[in-house]
């Protein structure tokens, strides 16, 4: 990449692509919550195991993981001729086609559209875009009121909370803490509900059906879009989405620019990796295809809006334009020993885990200093097992190394060296010398002083805190390596 | 090199996106001077196709269609065999299986209608009511629905629809609770590839492998949310073959 290459990222304050604080702040509170991580540890081993059996199944995985990967590759080499050509099919069988360049413009064009119909309300398949844009509260604004239908989107907004998982947004959450939300918050539940997942599942059923059969407007997002013929396509396991995207009169689908395929065989490729990685299953109970409006078969509207929002950002970097390729099955979430301990919201973004952690920055852009998106390429212990699930060989390890290198040159463009380079500088003064390292290391026993109870130091004094903010220091020993060596050897030496 | 550019008034959206995915493919060293139509550095790599395409077992060879027996069953499905002909005694007999219809037991899911698509042979489902563009609420009067199907793919037990006469429109395969789907021998192709070979792109398409589900709660699959709790597949096999 050239340094000068800064793309037009997403724009701050509206949706959720930034947390409120940084992500070793949350992370820590979220290490304390032991509900959380038992919760997290059971759901995550649970999908461990399913997506390994599934992939298990087929001999040809790392042939369809080629594919995946160069199709998404070659794809995005020629986004602007796909879309153009999507735009083009979508619009000769009857739906409409908007462009958003940021959240900003694809909320207004939303709220636009659901005005125009004279709705007041709509119910939504669960979508990335969406959540990533805030489009929720962009309708609450305006009076409109977005009913989630996905149980788990249910369960985050009858909760008034965030999403901490790709696919199953209620991650965190455990059978016992739903049954007491559904109580609270669903009107007219039984109170006899027990908290076994099938009653739990039927609560919603119930809850939701009436408000299906009365929805007038629909908003949706895509799993893939087909260049060649138009095709949207949406992915799913319980049924809503077909609700949402037969039943209303107005379908509004919010797809990021990326999700275009370019022909309609390129999804005999993803359909096998999608559901076997995400779901671990070897298909999900139900997808729906549709181009255009089709007379006397679903919605007689259906608008498309195209969502830049950063991603044109991300695409202007060799290396970082990979995490585009993302197709959002979460198996990177379900093996990555960060994620497994901290959960989805420590990530402050929607878009958590190791491709969060890749992507996110990306589209927030990356800065120097305080950004609470520039520490989640440091969320990672570089193991690599986020790049071997991967069904499309995203190596999200290389990526973070390389964000980790974009945040360090820009703090190194700063005219205040930070404290993390002042200490480097130090640090290389002090060891080119001999005098000086031993000196030093007399010095640090100063630091016995703290740490005593628990072994380790978490929290010095500036410049040095800017270690102990996001990890502990060990404590130093009694005695250093060269006390030790002349006590023990030196007379022999 | 690009110099990232404000939002310029007069410049629409679309073009402004476009803009900034040629400026950000040059900058990443893609579609430098390729023209529109032609090749781009990198753009316009040879897909590996190495995978298993079309071209498994023949449709319809008993290997399939056991296979799919026992995928639809792995994921809560039934499965009624039937003989060519006998179409109709399986629909009944799946119907009553699902407490559906005029048997003992039909009260419990209400009315015991069955909606049947305008494409359904008549013979199938005489009892049937052809769908004539009932409302959402109307629909949900209906305690089950029985169709043909397009294809269906064994080694994911997956039926597709795609709204042809015999299938009806999306919406009545959703909103009843029982849904039965009759799928015959020659339909049933080996994998992914292959199914999606045999449908038209361009018409609305509902792939269907299992009744609905969610796994939202713990990842502990549940079968039955939203879409039909009950999905009976009548596997039709193939016509003996002449002497």
């Amino acid at each position: 990449m050239t340094a000068t290459f800064l793309g037009i990222p997403a724009p701050a304050g509206v949706g959720q692509l930034r947390g409120d604080r940084p992500f070793p702040a949350a992370a820590r509170d979220a290490l304390a919550d032991s509900q959380l991580r038992r919760n997290l540890g059971h759901a995550t081993g649970v999908i461990r195991t399913k997506r390994a059996a599934a992939v298990g199944e087929l001999d040809d995985w790392e042939q369809l993981r080629l594919a995946g990967e160069a199709i998404k590759r070659a794809t995005m080499a020629r986004l602007d001729d796909h879309l153009v050509r999507l735009e083009a099919e979508v619009s000769a069988r009857g739906g409409t086609v908007h462009w958003a360049r940021d959240a900003n413009e694809a909320n207004a064009i939303v709220t636009g559209l659901v005005q125009a119909t004279g709705a007041t309300e709509l119910v939504k398949v669960k979508s990335m875009a969406t959540q990533e844009i805030g489009l929720n509260a962009a309708l609450a604004d305006a009076g409109i009121i977005a009913h989630e239908t996905d149980l788990a989107e249910l369960i985050i907004q009858l909760g008034d909370d965030v999403p901490s998982h790709i696919l199953v947004p209620a991650i965190h959450r455990n059978r016992a803490e739903i049954r007491e939300l559904f109580g609270r918050k669903m009107p007219g539940v039984d109170p006899s509900l027990t908290a076994e997942p099938r009653r739990l599942a039927m609560a919603a059923r119930a809850h939701l059906r009436r408000t299906f059969l009365r929805a007038r407007v629909a908003v949706s997002g895509a799993n893939f879009a087909v260049a060649d013929t138009g095709a949207l396509v949406v992915v799913e396991s319980e049924g809503n989405g077909r609700m949402c995207l037969t039943l209303p009169e107005t379908l509004i689908t919010v797809m990021g620019i990326e999700k275009v395929v370019p022909s309609w065989r390129d999804l005999e490729v993803f359909l096998q990796l999608l559901p076997r990685s995400s779901t671990g299953e070897r298909m999900n109970p139900y997808t729906s295809i549709w181009t255009g409006v089709t007379p006397g078969d679903g919605p007689r509207s259906f608008h498309l809006v195209l969502l830049d929002n950063g991603r044109t950002a991300a695409l202007g970097d060799a290396v970082g334009r990979d995490a585009l390729h993302c197709i959002r099955c979460s198996a990177c979430l379900n093996v990555c020993p960060v994620y497994e301990r901290v959960g989805g919201h420590a990530y402050g973004s929607i878009y958590p885990g190791p491709i969060g952690a890749v992507l996110s920055p990306q589209l927030t852009g990356i800065h120097a200093g305080s950004d609470d998106n520039a520490s989640l390429p440091y969320a990672s212990s570089l193991c690599g097992a986020c790049y071997d699930v991967c069904p499309v060989r995203i190596d999200i390890p290389s990526l973070l190394v390389r964000l980790r290198t974009a945040h360090v040159d820009a703090a190194r463009a700063r005219p205040l060296p930070t404290a993390e380079a002042l200490t480097m500088a130090a640090a290389a003064w002090v060891m080119s010398s001999p005098t000086r390292f031993a000196a030093a290391e007399t010095a640090s026993r100063l630091g016995r002083l703290g740490g005593r109870a628990s072994g380790r130091l978490s929290s010095l004094p500036p410049p040095l805190s800017a270690w102990t903010s996001s990890r502990d220091a060990p404590r130093p020993p009694e005695e250093t390596f060269r006390q030790w060596w002349s006590r023990t050897r030196g007379n022999s030496a | 090199m690009v110099v990232p550019h404000p939002r310029q008034l007069g410049v629409s959206a679309r073009d402004e996106v476009l803009a900034r995915i040629r400026a950000a493919n040059a900058n990443a060293g893609l579609g430098l001077g390729g023209a529109v139509d032609g090749p781009r550095a990198d753009g316009d790599v040879a897909i590996p196709r190495d995978y298993r395409g079309g071209g498994g077992p023949a449709p319809g060879s008993p290997p399939l269609l056991d296979l799919l027996r026992r995928r639809l069953i792995d994921y809560r499905a039934s499965v009624v065999d039937a003989a060519p002909g006998d179409e109709p005694a399986a629909i009944r007999a799946a119907l009553a299986a699902a407490s559906v219809g005029p048997t003992p037991g039909s009260a419990e899911r209400g009315g015991g209608a069955v909606l049947v698509p305008p494409g359904l042979p008549a013979s199938w489902c005489p009892a049937g009511v052809v769908d004539d563009g009932f409302t959402a609420v109307e629909l949900d009067g209906f305690a089950a629905v029985v169709t043909a199907c397009a294809a269906a793919c064994a080694l994911t037990g997956t039926i597709a629809l795609d709204g042809s006469p015999d299938q009806g429109r999306r919406a009545i395969t959703l909103v009843p609770d029982v849904h039965v789907c009759v799928v015959r021998a020659d339909q049933v192709v080996h994998g992914v590839p292959d199914l999606l070979a045999r449908l038209d792109p361009t018409r609305p398409i509902t792939l269907i492998s299992g009744p609905s589900a969610t796994s939202d709660i713990e990842f502990e699959r549940v079968e039955g949310v939203h879409g039909p709790r009950t999905l009976t597949v009548i596997l039709v096999a193939a016509p003996p073959a002449p002497a």
